[in-house]
């Protein structure tokens, strides 16, 4: 469960996030919605111990931040537009890699079994530079996983993606990120974020300004609610 | 600390990997060392009479300039992919990353300056390739490796880390290569064990405070 209670993040005088609260039960999936510059990578940067609030409380499965980062950093997996993988690693070597600094054991078979449900088994040999972009994205989500963290950070996961393969990646996540994860994801894209949401927050100028069940919205809704707040917020 | 020891081992493996199939620093540090000895040969052949006086000099100049290239680049690599994200995301503790990479900048800059050695022999006709003087390779290198990463994370996200790493790492690791230089000269000058007794405590003190350091601020500087 992630609990966050009037966070506060400012970079000098710039306000990123502004009181932010939400929370996500265990299991569910929230998707924030906001323009670019809205917060959304800021609040999961926090969330992922990688940066510190300026104010208010973060629970991430009870631990709170940033005091208990050490705890929560086994809880947490991280898929950002961003790789986190070293191009001139193979597939397998960057799986190691991150095993072996999270400590796992039966690291191998972890490995295998990860490539395989991510479709690059056979391509497990070759290293990340020579990957396609699609490609790329699902080494990454078997990166973020390979500690089977009981909760998911997704950062635009499909920036960069054509329909195709965006759509696939959704497909890849809630196959195999599914059910049993907490998931926080943001996106640009209110379709297929709607599609795969619990909940739907809208981020915009550092406020979440909304936070709703999302089988009570249509696309439509959601949509003109979106171009409400970003243009109040601007 | 088993967990601790296989993290700094897979940060130090990972960055020799990569760097083998890169050679992105190794051959601009090991080029740059090459060129300095050349070019301070030419120079220094015409002006200076005791050659043994400027070889110590000339040789840790090389290493320390050649070594500042690949220091520049330690922990820049860890920015393509936002990797260095990556590694902070592991539940380990953070100095295992410094080890690690200091570790790998020791051994490439080490690595350069056992080539240079010989090469700088060559060009300037003075024995260099002596058992005692590889001792003062390694204390010098190291000191100038645990120095030198510590203050490559520091700038790592400035604007101008390119100028600001030496202009920052410098003044601080001047103390390692004096005693460096001395060392080397007292060796070439056959002085006794005692005469240099000093320059000795003095690099390898120095060695050991950097890398306390290094171990108990890691953490913060790493950090946002």
């Amino acid at each position: 469960m992630i609990k966050v209670q009037r966070l506060v993040k400012r970079f000098g005088y710039q306000y990123a996030l502004r009181g932010v609260n939400l929370e996500v039960a265990a299991g569910e999936t929230l998707v924030l919605f906001g323009p670019n510059g809205a917060g959304k990578t800021t609040l999961l940067r926090i969330l992922a111990t990688l940066s510190k609030p300026t104010g208010g409380q973060v629970y991430i499965n009870g631990y709170a931040l940033p005091r208990e980062s050490g705890m929560v950093r086994r809880q947490i997996g991280l898929v950002t537009h961003k790789t986190l993988l070293y191009n001139r690693l193979t597939a397998v070597e960057n799986l190691r890699f991150y095993g072996q600094i999270y400590g796992l054991t039966q690291l191998d078979e972890r490995v295998k079994a990860l490539l395989a449900r991510v479709g690059l088994y056979r391509r497990r040999e070759d290293q990340v530079r020579t990957f396609s972009r699609g490609m790329v994205q699902r080494l990454t989500i078997a990166r973020a996983l390979l500690h089977d963290p009981p909760i998911l950070l997704l950062d635009e996961p499909d920036t960069g993606l054509d329909p195709q393969a965006s759509d696939m990646l959704l497909h890849l996540l809630q196959e195999i990120g599914g059910a049993r994860r907490t998931i926080i994801m943001t996106t640009h894209n209110l379709s297929r974020g709607l599609a795969i949401a619990d909940k739907v927050g809208i981020l915009a100028n550092g406020k979440l300004s909304c936070e709703n069940n999302s089988t009570a919205l249509s696309e439509d809704t959601l949509r003109s609610r979106y171009q409400q707040i970003t243009s109040e917020a601007a | 600390m088993s967990q601790f020891i296989r993290a700094t081992y897979a940060i130090f493996w990972k960055a020799l990997r990569t760097e083998w199939r890169s050679r992105e620093i190794f051959s601009a540090m090991f080029v740059f060392a090459l060129l300095a000895i050349i070019i301070f040969n030419f120079a220094f052949d015409l002006r200076v009479q005791n050659i043994r006086q400027v070889v110590p000099g000339v040789l840790w100049v090389s290493i320390t300039f050649a070594g500042m290239l690949g220091l520049n680049r330690s922990f820049t690599v860890e920015k393509e992919n936002d990797t260095l994200s990556g590694l902070l995301l592991a539940p380990v503790d953070r100095s295992a990353l410094y080890f690690g990479k200091m570790a790998a900048n020791f051994l490439f800059i080490l690595s350069v300056a056992v080539i240079i050695v010989p090469l700088t022999t060559v060009f300037f006709n003075v024995n260099l390739v002596r058992a005692d003087l590889l001792l003062v390779l390694l204390a010098g290198t190291f000191g100038f490796a645990a120095v030198g990463t510590l203050f490559s994370a520091i700038t790592v996200n400035t604007r101008a880390q390119d100028i600001l790493l030496p202009i920052l790492l410098f003044p601080v690791v001047l103390p390692v290569i004096i005693a460096a230089v001395k060392l080397t000269a007292g060796l070439l000058e056959q002085l006794a064990v005692a005469d240099l007794a000093n320059w000795w405590r003095l690099l390898i003190v120095y060695d050991i405070i950097f890398l306390v350091i290094a171990f108990l601020t890691f953490e913060y500087i790493v950090e946002e």
